[in-house]
């Protein structure tokens, strides 16, 4: 296929997400309107006097019909305006600007930590197909697999931090150093590696090792397991009979020939497992009182926070689709077989 | 003599015992352009690729004498075989849509199998594979050089094939059903090739088909294989003088254009050609 | 019949008949299922799962509801077997218990959803055009949630509960299915055998009934199997950020809700459940993966 052909497919894939994304918000939308708690109750309280709930009804919209509604909905949402929470008394814009990037770190060191080991792992099972250390590696993966992980997460603050006193408890830095850097990216590794301050930077390093840890070994247990699959599948190529002929190494056999061949695919792995990682944080940030989305979403919850419930999802939901186009576009545009 | 065989097995575990594929070969192999024919699974090509002992996993593999040039290959280290593989002795296999590297381009793979046993720089081996590309008759080398393997035709990609195996300057080639995959019209023009550059640097060659009268055709003598054993030898004119019954059956079976029969004849196998 | 003659009946290469032909077939897989000794072990703990659930009532030595506050968080004894929870309820029968919510919940979800995902895939995949456009659509925006945060604003819009976590699972589950089902269908409508049955005349609904829709079933049940394993996990993250089956339900991952704050000083109150939910979800796994390899060794 001509680059100019792959990119008009890709141009198709891209025009589909505008369907999807209205389909998400109409999602959303549907969610938000068969509540059964009351909106407007939930802003003003039950004890607020008859023509202020009816007022801020008008000023809701929520006399309307259905359709009208949603658009003034989907209008607002152009423009940003996801609502106010209740329960922070800001924007939900504002807010998930201050929490979505606790996940964003989170759930990068987690990759970061998940591909490094997962896929030597995959590999290693693959090359040694049938034997023991194969087996321990699938059992391993398939552990991961089926241990939830809040489990492991309890588990893991039992062991690390209560037994061991390996790792800092719960919490995204230690009080004394609250507010200490400039939140500039809200990023706090990065905010503190930009203010200069080595104590903060620590601090947060030593912080995010554990829930990121507990978070990579969920998903390191996925991308071990297709890349054991894939590799099976390439080492079984013509092509790398081809290449042992050629008298090649077998690290070069094994990494050159079999690995680049599925490096595309397991691109797209890793995309769609970063977006899972969003699912796993709402999880883990609940347990180690992690102060990102996932907390964000699941107090919301609680509370019946709607405006912040409905807001937080739609961003997952967003964040989800954007990476599944990334591992789409990657495929498409890096492969050069025909597709 | 370059290649000593005597007694060779390759066998299988299966839940039902040892598959045995290979049973008791044996043959010597010079200078010269030797081929193997037998139907699928007679055991021709891992005959043939037990000397460079590149066998699947599980394959048992046993031999009173293997050896390549002098070299034992059933007792040589891992290094020792890289060293022959590639460099002394190259292996074509069927069908350049899955035997070539899909995601390398076609003067990758050339150039790799050169820089892995001469000393060079990467340019060096690029332009070595250009010229190696142009040597198998290719008309625009430094085009089919930057191309994929899935942008090339059948013929073509063999051609890569056949230029990738020659690049170390092998003294043996071993050509698992080159030309199977191929157009009829291509096929013969791809043995053609491979005849003429094996004469001319006076190469060894192990031919493996199923088509007993192309073999023949191109090898000074060619090997009857049948369920794991050497059932026949003969002199590539000798075609005619076939002794085997399995042979005579072979060749029988063959539609000829000038006395057409309204059946093609089966093959009627006899259980004692198994003992 | 003695056992030789009858697996001589099943494995001959000769059937006399179709049954005879099928039954075959089917000792075959599982000759080959048995050989896996991880599958092997996936399915004797699968079916124990069952077993101890459905005996609950007998095999529990307390009512699972029953509070003792003199006897809270008690180590494993003789009287407890796993100790006792912060109410002072037996923990080893709690757990009983909570099998049968949690598997009534797979197999409720399971229920709804493949049957759902098989009929969407299949339709869209043999009638193509529009209706496939539109369905595969629908799925697409159901894919691009996460399935435990959609499964989250589900239950908080309704109301927390095991019928809600029920539904909330099953609106985000069926999607695979059908993407699956119609991958298949895409596959099979094309083959020389569905010509042939067109010819004859056959109806489109009898088409899709009889000779596509079976053939998907095989990596359907190799995908539903593996899926069990996640519906638990989902049920008991759901459970556990209480959204799901509500305390004094003795759900697993609503005990562990309840019993987390214990994790430092009595760690096997909360540690109990997680076990339990940890050994159905690897059986699952284990099962499925046995399946997958028998039935379906084209996708690994």
């Amino acid at each position: 296929m001509s680059k100019r052909k792959r990119l008009g497919t890709l141009a198709a894939t891209a025009a589909s997400v505008p369907i999807t994304l209205f389909g998400l918000v109409l999602v959303t939308f549907l969610i938000g309107r068969v509540m059964p708690i009351d909106p407007v109750l939930a802003i003003v309280g039950d004890r607020a006097p008859m023509d202020v709930v009816e007022q801020t009804r008008l000023e809701l919209g929520l006399d309307r019909p259905l359709p009208v509604q949603f658009v003034i909905y989907v209008g607002k949402l152009l423009q940003g305006d996801l609502g106010r929470s209740v329960m922070t008394s800001h924007t939900v814009g504002a807010d998930i600007r201050h929490f979505f990037p606790a996940t964003l770190e989170l759930a990068t060191v987690a990759i970061l930590i998940a591909a490094l080991i997962g896929i030597p792992l995959g590999v290693l099972a693959a090359v040694k197909q049938g034997t023991r250390t194969d087996h321990i590696i699938r059992v391993l993966c398939l552990a991961g697999h089926s241990l939830p992980i809040f489990v492991l997460a309890l588990l893991s603050l039992l062991v690390f931090y209560a037994t061991l006193g390996w790792a800092p408890g719960p919490g995204r830095q230690d009080v004394v150093f609250d507010d200490m850097v400039p939140a500039v990216t809200n990023l706090l590794t990065v905010d503190a590696l930009l203010a200069g301050d080595w104590e903060v930077f620590r601090d947060a390093v030593a912080h995010l090792l554990q829930p990121a840890g507990v978070l990579a070994y969920f998903s390191m247990a996925y991308i071990a397991r297709m890349t054991r699959a894939f590799m099976l599948d390439s080492l079984s190529g013509e092509y790398v009979i081809t290449a042992r002929a050629k008298g090649l190494s077998a690290a070069r056999v094994i990494w050159k020939h079999a690995f680049g061949n599925i490096s595309v695919r397991l691109i797209t792995v890793l995309a769609l497992t970063y977006a899972g990682l969003l699912e796993g944080a709402v999880v883990t940030e609940t347990v180690f009182s992690w102060p990102g989305l996932g907390l964000y979403l699941t107090v919301s919850l609680l509370n019946a926070d709607m405006n912040a419930v409905l807001g937080a999802t739609l961003v997952v939901g967003l964040t989800y689709l954007a990476l599944n186009l990334f591992a789409d576009a990657a495929y498409r545009l890096m492969d050069p077989r025909v597709k | 003599m370059l290649v000593e065989i005597e007694n060779l097995t390759v066998s299988f575990p299966t839940p039902q015992g040892m598959s045995h594929a290979v049973r008791g070969v044996s043959l010597t192999l010079g200078a010269e352009k030797m081929g193997i024919v037998g139907e699928s699974g007679s055991g021709k090509s891992l005959t043939a690729r037990s000397i460079l002992r590149l066998l699947p996993e599980n394959a048992r593999i046993a031999a009173d004498k293997l050896t390549f040039d002098g070299i034992d290959v059933l007792r040589a280290r891992e290094g020792a075989m890289r060293a022959i593989r590639g460099k002394r002795a190259g292996l074509i296999l069927q069908d350049p849509k899955y035997s070539l590297n899909p995601v390398m381009t076609a003067g990758e793979q050339i150039a790799e199998a050169w820089r892995t046993h001469r000393k060079g720089s990467r340019r060096e081996a690029l332009s070595a594979a250009v010229d190696l590309l142009a040597q198998v008759q290719i008309r625009d080398p430094r085009r089919v050089a930057e191309a994929y393997p899935h942008e090339l035709s059948g013929g073509m990609g063999q051609r890569v094939m056949i230029a990738m195996m020659l690049a170390p300057d092998p003294e043996m080639l071993i050509a698992d059903e080159p030309t199977s995959a191929l157009d009829a019209t291509v096929q013969a023009e791809i043995l053609r090739l491979l005849e003429d550059l094996v004469s001319r640097r006076g190469m060894a060659l192990i031919l493996i088909s199923h088509d007993l009268p192309l073999v023949s055709h191109f090898c000074d003598r060619v090997l009857v294989m049948y369920a794991g054993r050497i059932v026949e030898e003969l002199r590539a004119g000798d075609l005619t003088h076939a002794q085997h019954a399995y042979t005579r059956g072979l060749l029988d079976c063959l539609p000829t254009l000038s006395h057409p029969k309204p059946r093609l004849p089966v093959m009627v196998r006899d259980p004692a050609w198994l003992s | 019949m003695s056992t030789t003659t009858l697996r001589d009946w099943l494995l001959t290469d000769t059937p006399s008949s179709r049954a005879q032909a099928a039954w075959g077939r089917r000792y075959r897989l599982w000759c080959d299922f048995r050989a896996n000794p991880l599958a092997m072990a996936g399915l004797i703990v699968t079916v124990l799962l069952i077993a101890v659930s459905l005996l609950a009532p007998w095999l529990a030595t307390h009512d699972p509801g029953a509070q003792n506050l003199a006897n809270r968080l008690a180590r494993p004894s003789a009287a407890h077997w796993l100790g006792t929870d912060e109410l002072g309820r037996d923990i080893y029968s709690r757990v009983l218990y909570g099998g049968r919510v949690t598997l009534g919940m797979v197999v409720a979800v399971v229920v709804l959803v493949a049957p759902l995902g098989l009929a969407v895939g299949c339709i869209a995949g043999y009638v193509g055009g529009v209706a496939d456009r539109v369905l595969m659509r629908v799925t697409d925006v159901f894919l691009a949630f996460p399935r435990l945060i959609l499964a989250l604003a589900f239950v908080a819009a309704i109301k927390p509960g095991v019928t809600s976590a029920i539904a909330a699972i099953a609106l985000t589950a069926w999607p695979p299915y059908a993407r699956l089902a119609r991958a298949e269908t895409m596959m099979i409508r094309s083959s020389d055998y569905i010509a042939a049955v067109r010819l004859t005349g056959a109806a489109k609904a009898r088409i899709i009934l009889r000779h596509v829709a079976p053939m998907c079933l095989g990596s359907l049940i190799v995908r539903v199997t593996l899926d069990m394993s996640s519906i638990i996990l989902t049920a008991a993250s759901l459970g556990f950020l209480g959204m799901g089956a509500q305390p004094p339900s003795p759900e697993w991952g609503a005990m562990i809700a309840t019993a987390r704050r214990f994790i430092l000083d009595q760690w096997w109150v909360p540690t109990i459940p997680g076990i339990a939910i940890f050994v159905a979800s690897l059986a699952f796994n284990l099962l499925g993966d046995g399946l997958r390899d028998v039935l379906d060794p084209k996708q690994r």
